[in-house]
């Protein structure tokens, strides 16, 4: 019997987290890694800085909301362990973000300020998606251990500021839309699920 | 106003007139070349576009964007919101047989076979820009014949003040999908009657010298250059002539957003983005398009300006 399948039987947790966090990586980073290569070898189509936006545009919300679902899981699993992964899934999450913006301020507007501001200021969707992206550089730069020593108890109140972070990024979404409101109303409403499982264990827990 | 059209023995107007001249001419000529004026002087209007090689252009800095792009970039609903969908879909529909039907407010109407309803028109080409309400631009050259043709043959009644179009709806080609937006299809859009009736108003049968692909609205469908594109309505199955503004999709959809007139203007912002600027699809930029300033009724102000006389643009966006 080989070392590998033994340890299977066993059900190592540490090695489930580390499958779990390497596939997290690859799920994390391929999309990057594609969109660059597409972009040079010119096979993102007719407007290619578009298809780049909006494919890090949703795999931002990917990324956000599975991070909002790591501890519902937790709590409906019992799997408590799973919780180590939900730094890396949010840091995707910021990755992507950054990248959704880099592509929109660098690719689209060439980083000149007074549209990108402009924008920011008259356009309500894309006042909502700043925003988001804002709050999130806070909690990026928290997710330390230094940081989580540092801040205690505040560290849990301050990253609930996800939800409101990722409230935004579906509202920027919803908002942009021109009718086909399928999609966004989709994350809204696992986002609403997500937070509606944390508020019924807030009750219970209360209640004990 | 002098409307000149050239015949086939003039001089080529480049040979005495300055280059920036010749492609103003070129472009009023294109312009004004419309069944009224044509059929005052006698000469057909292909004629006088064939005298200068390359038809009517847009625009003497405008080039052509390439087929590939007219054909795989486009808003067809019926067919999925992104962009890629219609050319990846449209091909199931199914354009021949197609009847046209006109009605309303007219002496003449009829149900018609496209063909027959094309067969008594001139077909021209025409190079156009079209500028989306999205902000991104092309340059397309249509080929079909002046709306207004139909509109003669139609002949609407006095009482007539708009024509009203609308986009076939077949759900048997047009598949529904859980994502695909609500709105109320049919596709309408809808002109003011002068509107229609300028030489400019186009009727396309297709693009590139060649027959309309399904994705950009075969068989027939309207070029109406001088407004956002959603309101060149696509693969028209009904015309309508009304004593009122008729509704139209997006303007019922979301009023906020989009009005009857939806003249390009860069003055006129979008809610969700400035209108000031386009981006011109260009694929031989690294990013696929290149910024452009966004004219006023775009660029074709000097012959469609007259329009809107006196009329609050801002207030009728």
């Amino acid at each position: 019997m080989s070392r590998a399948r033994r340890s299977r039987t066993k059900a190592n947790p540490r090695r489930q987290i580390l499958l779990l966090k390497t596939a997290i990586w690859a799920i994390g980073v391929t999309p990057v890694v594609w969109l660059a290569v597409a972009f040079f070898q010119r096979d993102l189509g007719v407007n290619p800085v578009e298809k780049i936006i909006h494919i890090q545009g949703r795999w931002t919300l990917v990324f956000l909301l599975a991070a909002m679902a790591v501890t519902p899981i937790r709590r409906l699993t019992g799997w408590n362990r799973i919780i180590q992964v939900r730094r890396l899934v949010g840091l995707f999450a910021f990755f992507h973000a950054c990248v959704h913006f880099l592509a929109y301020a660098g690719m689209e507007q060439l980083f000149a300020l007074q549209y990108i501001v402009a924008d920011v200021v008259d356009r309500r969707y894309i006042t909502a998606g700043f925003a988001g992206l804002v709050l999130m550089i806070p909690l990026a730069v928290t997710s330390t251990r230094g940081w989580i020593r540092r801040l205690g108890k505040r560290w849990q109140k301050l990253h609930r500021l996800a939800y409101v972070a990722a409230g935004l990024g579906v509202l920027h979404y919803f908002w942009k839309v021109k009718g086909d409101t399928f999609w966004p109303l989709l994350a809204a409403v696992t986002l609403a699920g997500l937070f509606a499982v944390r508020l019924v264990h807030r009750r219970k827990s209360r209640r004990r | 106003m002098i409307i000149r059209v050239s015949k086939r023995s003039d001089i080529p107007s480049s040979e005495i007139t300055p280059e920036s001249a010749y492609i103003n001419r070129r472009k009023f000529l294109g312009a004004s070349a419309g069944i009224g004026a044509a059929a005052f002087l006698g000469v057909d209007p292909v004629r006088a576009d064939t005298a200068f090689p390359g038809g009517h252009r847009a625009h003497q800095d405008d080039e052509p964007n390439t087929l590939e792009e007219i054909t795989s970039y486009n808003n067809f609903y019926e067919f999925g919101t992104g962009k890629e969908d219609p050319s990846k879909r449209a091909h199931a529909l199914v354009t021949s047989p197609w009847t046209v039907k006109v009605d309303g407010l007219c002496n003449n109407p009829a149900d018609y076979q496209l063909e027959d309803f094309i067969k008594p028109s001139t077909i021209e080409d025409r190079t156009y820009r079209l500028r989306c309400v999205e902000a991104w631009s092309m340059v397309v050259p249509w080929r079909g014949f002046p709306l207004a043709d139909i509109i003669s043959r139609a002949d609407p009644l006095g009482s007539a003040t708009h024509v009203a179009f609308e986009t076939l709806w077949d759900p048997e080609q047009m598949p529904e999908r859980m994502w695909r937006p609500r709105i109320d299809w049919p596709y309408r859009e809808g002109l003011r009657l002068d509107e229609a009736m300028h030489p400019l108003a186009f009727l396309v049968t297709g693009l590139y010298g060649k027959d309309l692909p399904n994705q950009n609205g075969a068989p027939l469908r309207l070029a109406v250059p001088w407004k956002y594109g959603f309101k060149s309505i696509k693969s028209i199955v009904r015309i309508t002539f009304t004593d009122e503004e008729p509704p139209t999709t997006w303007a019922t959809q979301t009023p906020r957003e989009y009005g009857f007139y939806s003249n390009v203007n860069p003055d006129v912002k979008h809610p969700r983005w400035s209108q000031a600027r386009e981006k011109r699809i260009d694929g031989s930029k690294l990013f696929g398009y290149r910024w452009l300033d966004t004219q006023f009724l775009n660029g074709y102000a000097d012959e469609v300006g007259h329009l809107y006389e006196g009329m609050d643009l801002k207030k009728y966006f």
